[in-house]
C-alpha cells in the first residue's frame, strides 16, 4: 500500500492546530510529567554527598522515560473516539484517505508533542540536579549512556503508547473510557523503565539494542494491529 | 446570489472543469449513479432492500421517506462507507467494490446532516484539511471559490465554533463543493438555514445542475424536493417509488375537479352523468361535488356547460392540486396501515 504523504500532512497539521487549542488536552500533557518529577526531584536534592558513591552504578534518570510511555496515551486515546464524539469523523471518512494514512497522521500528531513534552522535562530535570544538587551527586546522576538512552527510546516508548492507545480508542464508544483504558497503556513500559534504573533489571547495552528492536517491531506491528482494528462501518453506524 | 453566479462566469474556473467532466461523461451515456438491487441489513434489521434507480449527470435526485427508513444509511452505503448487503452500483462510473473505495470518494462528495466542523479551528483551516484530503492542487483558490459560493467569504478566519448552526451548515457545503465532485449527495442541506441562505443554496443546487453535477438530495422538505428535483424517490425500507414529481401525483391521485354550487343541484345525477371525460362524482358537502375525470381540458368546460343549462348558480370550477406532499403521506399511510394489519 502507498501512503500518499499529502493527505497524512493534511490531518497532522490539523491534529496540531486541534492540539494546541485544547486547553484540556494541552493541560492533561503538562500535569502528568509534572506530577512523575516532583518526588524523584525532591528525593535527588536531599541526596548527601556520600550518596554519590552508591549512584554511580546506577541509572535513576531512566526513570525519567516513564514519561514518554504515559504522555501520549491521553492524546492518542482522543484520536478516534474523540473525532466520533463530536460528530468530525464522518466527513474525514468521506473523501479519499486511507485508514491506514488516517491512523499514521494521528499517531505522528501524538508523537511530536509527546517527544517535545519528554524532552523538555528531561532537559528541566537535568537543569535541576546541576543546579540544586550537590556537584558529586550531580556527576554521579548524568551518565552520557543515559542521554542516548533517552533519545532512542523516547520516541519508540511513546509510538508503542500512542499504537495500544489509538487502538483503544477505535473499540471504544465513549472518550473518556477510552482516555482511562488508555492511561494504562503506559504503565507496563513504565514498570519495566523503573526496574531497570533501580537496577533491578541490570542496563546493558545488550539489553538497549535488543529492547529498541523489539519496539520497533511493536510499532510496526501496532500500526498494522490498529489499522485491522479500524472499522469503518462500526464507527460510522455504532453496529457490529 | 451574484456571487452564486460568479462562479459560473469564470471561464478558467475549476468548478466548471468539474462540468466539463460530467458533459463528457454525460456524452458517453453512462448515468452518474447507477444502484440495482441494493439492500443492507444490520443482523436482522433491514436498513433498506432491494433498491434499484438511477442518477444521470446534472439531475437533482430527491430521497424521500420518514425517518428511519433508510435514507442516511443509503447514502451512506453509496458513500463507501459502509459495505451493501447485497446488489451492486456504479458510483460516477465505478463499481462500488471495497477495493474502489479510494476511487469512488475522490469522485464524490457527502455532505453529512451533521455539519461536523473542527470547532476549534477557523473556517479556513477546517477547508485547508479537507483540501489536502483531496490533494487539490491550489487549495487557496479552491477555498476562496468555496466560501465566495456559499458567500461565506468574509467569516474565512473565524473560528467555526464561533458560528451559528446555519453558518456551519454552509461550511459543510463549501466543504463539499471543494472536491468538485461528479457526484455530490446533500443529506438536508437546508436544515437550520434561515429563508435567505436556503434560497442561496437552492440557487446554488440549480447552478451545480447546470454544471453538470448529479445531485442525490434527501430532504424532509418536501416543497423544497418539488422545487428542486427532477426526480424524486420515496424510501420506506423499500422503494415505494420513483418518478417526476408530476407523474407521481398522476399516478397515486385521480384527476378531479371540484364543483362549487350556490345551492344544492336537486338532481345532480341528470347533470353530471354521461357528460365527456368524467367517469363518476360524488357529494362532498353542501353545494360542494367531486369529479373524477380522465381529461380536465375536455371535462371542464362540458362540466360548465351542464351546469349552465341545468340553471345553476356555479360558485367555482377547479381542478384539485396534490402536493408532493400528498403522494408522500398516501404512501406512508399506506405503509403504516399494511404494518398494523
Amino acid at each position: 500500500m502507498n501512503t500518499n504523504t499529502r493527505r497524512v500532512q493534511a490531518i497532522f497539521r490539523k491534529e496540531l492546530r486541534d492540539y494546541r487549542r485544547s486547553r484540556s488536552l494541552t493541560v492533561g500533557m503538562a500535569i502528568v510529567p509534572a506530577l512523575f518529577c516532583i518526588q524523584p526531584l525532591i528525593q535527588v536534592f536531599a541526596l548527601p554527598a556520600s550518596a554519590a558513591a552508591g549512584l554511580s552504578h546506577e541509572h535513576v534518570l531512566l526513570y525519567l522515560l516513564g514519561i514518554p510511555a504515559i504522555v501520549p496515551a491521553f492524546v492518542a486515546a482522543y484520536a478516534v473516539a474523540g473525532e466520533r464524539q463530536q460528530g468530525t469523523l464522518e466527513p474525514v471518512l468521506t473523501t479519499p484517505i486511507r485508514r491506514e494514512e488516517l491512523l499514521l497522521a494521528k499517531a505522528l500528531a501524538a508523537l511530536l508533542p509527546s517527544i517535545a513534552v519528554a524532552c523538555t522535562v528531561y532537559a528541566l530535570f537535568l537543569a535541576c540536579v546541576e543546579l540544586f544538587t550537590l556537584p558529586t551527586v550531580a556527576s554521579a546522576l548524568v551518565h552520557p549512556a543515559e542521554l542516548l538512552a533517552q533519545l532512542a527510546f523516547t520516541p519508540l516508548l511513546a509510538g508503542w503508547t500512542i499504537w495500544i492507545a489509538i487502538a483503544i480508542s477505535t473499540r471504544s464508544n465513549d472518550l473518556r473510557v477510552a482516555q482511562q483504558l488508555a492511561s494504562l497503556a503506559g504503565l507496563p513500559s513504565v514498570a519495566v523503565t523503573t526496574l531497570i534504573a533501580l537496577n533491578v533489571i541490570p542496563a546493558t547495552l545488550g539489553l538497549a539494542l535488543a529492547g529498541a528492536a523489539v519496539l520497533l517491531v511493536l510499532n510496526r506491528l501496532g500500526w498494522r494491529i490498529t489499522s485491522a482494528m479500524f472499522d469503518r462501518e462500526r464507527l460510522i453506524t455504532g453496529t457490529r | 446570489m451574484s456571487k452564486i453566479k460568479g462562479l459560473t462566469r469564470r471561464s478558467g474556473d475549476r468548478f466548471v472543469t468539474s462540468g466539463r467532466v460530467a458533459v463528457s461523461d454525460r456524452k458517453s451515456g453512462a448515468p452518474a449513479l447507477s444502484v440495482h438491487g441494493l439492500s443492507k441489513r444490520f443482523g436482522d434489521r433491514v436498513a433498506f432492500q432491494d433498491v434499484s434507480f438511477e442518477l444521470g449527470h446534472g439531475e437533482v435526485f430527491g430521497f424521500l421517506g420518514p425517518n428511519g427508513a433508510g435514507k442516511t444509511t443509503t447514502v451512506r452505503t453509496l458513500g463507501t462507507l459502509i459495505a451493501p448487503t447485497s446488489g451492486s452500483a456504479t458510483v460516477a462510473g465505478i463499481p462500488l467494490t471495497p477495493g474502489n473505495g479510494v476511487e469512488i470518494r475522490r469522485r464524490i462528495a457527502i455532505m453529512p446532516e451533521s455539519p461536523g466542523l473542527y470547532l476549534r479551528l477557523s473556517v479556513t483551516e477546517n477547508l485547508a484539511c479537507f483540501a489536502g484530503l483531496y490533494e487539490i492542487p491550489d487549495p487557496t483558490d479552491r477555498i476562496g471559490r468555496a466560501l465566495r459560493a456559499v458567500n461565506l467569504a468574509d467569516r474565512a478566519h473565524d473560528t467555526c465554533g464561533t458560528l451559528s448552526k446555519g453558518l456551519r451548515q454552509r461550511v459543510a457545503l463549501a466543504r463539499a463543493l471543494l472536491s468538485d465532485p461528479q457526484v455530490l449527495f446533500l443529506d438536508e442541506p437546508t436544515s437550520g438555514l434561515d429563508p435567505v441562505a436556503t434560497r442561496e443554496v437552492h440557487e446554488l443546487i440549480d447552478e451545480l445542475r447546470q454544471r453538470g453535477v448529479a445531485i442525490f438530495l434527501t430532504t424532509h422538505r418536501l416543497e423544497e424536493a418539488e422545487r428542486l428535483c427532477d426526480r424524486v424517490a420515496i424510501l420506506n425500507t423499500t422503494l415505494r417509488t420513483i418518478g417526476r414529481p408530476d407523474e407521481l401525483r398522476e399516478r397515486l391521485f385521480a384527476k378531479t375537479l371540484t364543483v362549487r354550487t350556490f345551492a344544492v343541484l336537486p338532481e345532480p345525477g341528470r347533470v353530471f352523468g354521461g357528460l365527456p371525460a368524467v367517469d363518476s362524482w360524488h357529494q362532498d358537502g353542501a353545494g360542494a361535488y367531486v369529479l373524477a375525470v380522465s381529461e380536465q381540458v375536455v371535462a371542464a368546460p362540458a362540466v360548465t356547460r351542464a351546469l349552465v343549462a341545468a340553471g345553476a348558480d356555479v360558485l367555482s370550477i377547479s381542478e384539485s392540486h396534490h402536493s408532493l406532499e400528498d403522494v408522500y403521506l398516501e404512501l406512508v399511510d399506506q405503509d403504516e396501515e399494511a404494518n398494523r394489519r
